[in-house]
């Protein structure tokens, strides 16, 4: 029933020269998404990706397990000195990030062009 | 549907993560012809979403013999929804999740599911069945005559 969570990263520059490693999601995410969201983070090489930009545009649902596995990966990027941003979550995963406190440290942007420009 | 009769509708769901959503979409439907807003039926899809998937994992313990029931009652200004299965019930409300506490790793990343709930709905209530069987959580989500 759950969709399966696809994922690819493409490496930009910001307009400001900085390396960005954008994480694509696409589907669910939920308990069954670990390898494509963990997983995924992880194959990025840690010694010159500073800057994580995560796209949930065409992510539809995300439940307590999903937002566990983002908050894993959080925990992964402040131990490495990493910054993580995010962009294209509807209004109400938006209000959903913000109630449990992953704005606190995950920047949201409503797109790809704000988020990249503030990098 | 401006003025609403009384009405429920069940579903019953196999014990299986993702089959969460299938109640999702039962309670949105619902929610719509009772006119709720689009925030409070997203709201709601949350909710019910984490009290089913509560129900499978930790109420249900992931047994597919046993089902969740799942139960939405109409009023003029509520939607009540029951969310019910065949655990013993909660033995105590865990903690209120502390981000800080988690990105330090001093408490588990997961257990955001009981928060929502309260967080989106007006009312949650998480009831022991008899015999420590057919425990279940009440959720109620009010139509706001003034803004909805």
């Amino acid at each position: 029933m759950q969709t399966d969570t696809k994922a690819r990263v493409d490496q930009l520059t910001s307009p400001a020269g900085h390396p960005v490693a954008v994480l694509r999601f696409e589907g669910d995410i939920a308990s069954t998404s670990k390898e494509a969201v963990l997983g995924t983070y992880q194959g990025l090489p840690k010694q010159t990706t500073k800057l994580v930009l995560l796209d949930f545009t065409k992510v539809d649902y995300i439940n307590s397990s999903g937002i566990a596995l983002v908050i894993q990966m959080l925990i992964e990027a402040s131990n490495s000195g990493q910054k993580v941003y995010a962009f294209g979550l509807s209004a109400h995963f938006t209000k959903v990030f913000t109630m449990v406190g992953i704005t606190k440290y995950a920047g949201l942007f409503p797109g790809q062009a704000e988020a990249m420009a503030a990098l | 549907m401006s003025k609403v009769k009384p009405a429920s509708v069940e579903v019953r769901l196999p014990s299986r993560l993702g089959y969460e959503k299938v109640a999702m979409s039962t309670a949105a439907a619902v929610a719509k012809l009772m006119g709720f807003k689009e925030e409070r039926v997203e709201d709601l899809k949350t909710a019910v979403a984490e009290a089913c998937i509560n129900a499978i994992e930790h109420g249900n313990l992931l047994n597919e013999g046993l089902s969740v029931g799942v139960v939405l009652s109409t009023a003029d200004d509520a939607l009540e929804v029951k969310v019910i299965d065949d655990g013993k019930g909660l033995k105590k409300m865990p903690i209120k999740p502390n981000i800080d506490r988690k990105i330090h790793g001093e408490e588990d990343p997961r257990g955001m599911g009981m928060f929502l709930i309260q967080a989106l709905v007006d009312e949650a209530e998480w009831v022991k069945g008899v015999n420590g069987k057919s425990s279940y959580v009440r959720l109620v989500i009010r139509l706001d005559k003034d803004s909805d």
